[in-house]
């Protein structure tokens, strides 16, 4: 494992990565920092330089500048040791529709330098193919699969190799919900056993549930790059849900922060003592605790000042 | 890397309904020749097609002289024209290269394969007319072939020169090949990228009956094509296929090198 001690514990990360079409900026100056065990969440609205990122750091698309080093490697200089090691979904998964899932897995296994023999090779498919939760005796062609399928197809074959990075493009795209909830513990099992997971999505939920890293990227900026707990920790406000919100406003005075509808923040660190003070005045309290933001006050908040 | 391309083409059923309809067309010409015994008069039709009726043993390069105008460079286009195009159609050509498969192993890979294609399909053809020349069309004279000067070919002679006839047109489809190739790197249509390249060849064709161009026509990827023919002149006429193979030579060459080029640098977004 002298391999992985020369990351550093970096797993990904860019410097001014920039891809330019003509005189638009599809990517511009990126800084992608990716630790070694992350969930990382790559977040951004459709056509904000996701999956341009993405192309990049696989070496699919060629940057204009900057400097790219995954798994303590440059990209795409050294794309044939550094790619051995990454399993990849990118933008959908792709198999040719005559063959079944088996036989399209066979055949990418087949290519690529890390031989293997026969047996072991077969054991793998199936191991794989049980792992995203399809029958590994499935004969059918993968025309005939739903797009559910699919997907679990090309997460199948970005697991094949055992990776010690996995980068996914929209993993759970076109999962029924159980499918999502399947495949989210089939990643946060393979991240505890110590592979990185870098995913990509639209969808915010996904991401808070899963990620210990996000980083949110505007029309081609990356305006945001945190930690999930410190993005999401107490902001030092009380929020109070009471039908009598005029009334408590006026009690509490100035610490109220705001006031909407019946909701209130309240500058305090106690909910429950702000509770039994409320009470205490005649205020009926529906529900009090600790105000968080949520992500996606925090990622819409970035787009802005970005 | 070859071996996986070469299996998918085999195992492709696309792979042989096109070398099925190869074999069809000198099949219907082969029964239609045998039924009626009217051949095409000496030397009007396709090469070959008037003496077969004498000598079956002569159909296989009469099949050869009916597929190569049209159909084989076709089948080819085809298949050279989704090398790359249809890889990055079905979504498969970005898993392969992050698998990763270099650029230019993979380009190398098609190339071999489509080459691999056009030998299979030339045997092919050569085969099945070989057993319908000799079931359906005249027995060879006992004496040998009568060749094209009109000296007589023993069957040994005949036999190598027909293996270097099946090699030449095998070379004919090389530069084809290329262009194919150079093509599908540039579209993700693998329809027009084969659709391109027939359409190179079709400019090919009217600029070969254009006298104004006659100072092109050397270099023009179809005009050596039916020089095996001078391969059964006694003494064979090498003239035509020594061009022929410089033209093909200098088509691969170009349009590989441009294809590799291409392909190289591109960002692969599909």
């Amino acid at each position: 494992m002298t391999e992985n001690t020369r990351t550093n514990g970096q797993v990904i990360s860019t410097r001014g990565l920039t891809k330019r079409y003509g005189d638009l900026r599809a990517v511009d100056a990126v800084d992608l920092d990716v630790a070694e065990g992350d969930v990382y969440g790559f977040l951004g609205a459709n056509g904000s330089g996701k999956t341009t990122t993405v192309r990049m750091l696989l070496g699919l698309v060629l940057p204009t500048s900057g400097e790219t080093r995954v798994l303590g490697k440059p990209m795409p200089a050294a794309r044939r040791a550094v790619l051995l090691r990454i399993g990849a979904l990118v933008e959908g998964p792709g198999s040719y529709p005559h063959l079944s899932g088996r036989a399209n897995l066979a055949l990418l296994d087949a290519t690529g330098s890390d031989r293997r023999p026969a047996s072991e090779r077969r054991a793998r498919i199936s191991h794989v193919l049980e792992q995203v939760g399809l029958d590994p005796a499935d004969r059918r062609p993968t025309r005939a699969y739903s797009l559910g399928m699919r997907q679990r197809l090309g997460l199948a074959a970005a697991l094949m190799r055992r990776p010690q990075l996995l980068i996914l493009d929209e993993p759970t795209n076109g999962l029924d919900p159980r499918g999502i909830q399947e495949i989210r513990q089939l990643l946060l099992d393979l991240n505890r056993q110590g592979t990185t997971v870098f995913l990509s999505s639209h969808l915010l939920a996904e991401v808070a549930q899963m990620c210990t890293r996000v980083g949110v990227l505007d029309r081609g900026r990356l305006v945001l790059q945190e930690r999930l707990d410190v993005l999401l920790r107490p902001t030092g406000l009380v929020a109070v849900r009471t039908p009598d919100s005029f009334r408590c406003a006026s009690v509490l005075g100035d610490a109220v922060v705001l006031v909407e509808g019946e909701r209130l923040l309240v500058k305090s660190d106690d909910p429950a003592g702000l509770n039994a003070h409320l009470v205490g005045q005649g205020i009926r309290v529906v529900e009090v605790g600790f105000h968080r933001r949520e992500l996606e006050h925090v990622v819409l908040d970035a787009g802005a000042q970005g | 890397m070859i071996a996986v391309e070469l299996i998918k083409m085999v195992c492709r059923p696309r792979t042989w309904m096109i070398i099925a309809m190869l074999v069809a067309l000198p099949t219907l010409v082969a029964v239609l020749l045998a039924v009626t015994e009217l051949g095409p008069r000496p030397g009007t039709g396709p090469p070959f097609l008037s003496a077969v009726l004498t000598d079956g043993t002569l159909f296989p390069l009469a099949a050869l002289g009916v597929v190569l105008p049209l159909f084989l460079p076709i089948a080819v286009a085809v298949l050279g024209g989704d090398a790359i195009a249809g890889e990055a159609q079905t979504g498969t050509l970005r898993y392969l290269l992050v698998r990763p498969v270099g650029r230019t192993h993979l380009l190398l890979a098609k190339l071999v394969t489509v080459v691999a294609f056009v030998l299979l399909a030339v045997l092919v053809v050569a085969g099945v007319s070989y057993l319908e020349g000799r079931l359906l069309l005249g027995k060879a004279p006992a004496n040998g072939t009568v060749s094209l000067s009109g000296s007589t070919l023993t069957q040994d002679e005949l036999g190598w020169r027909t293996a270097v006839a099946l090699g030449y047109v095998v070379i004919c489809m090389l530069g084809v090949a290329a262009v194919a190739l150079f093509l599908s790197t540039l579209t993700t249509s693998s329809i027009a990228a084969a659709l391109g390249t027939v359409g190179v060849l079709i400019a090919s064709t009217v600029l070969l009956g254009l006298d104004a161009a006659a100072a092109l026509h050397p270099y023009l990827p179809t005009r050596y094509w039916l020089a095996f023919v001078d391969l059964f002149r006694d003494p064979v006429l090498w003239r035509d296929v020594q061009r022929g193979l410089i033209v093909q030579l200098s088509y691969l060459l170009v349009f590989t090198l441009a294809a590799w080029a291409s392909f190289t640098t591109k960002d692969i977004t599909d």
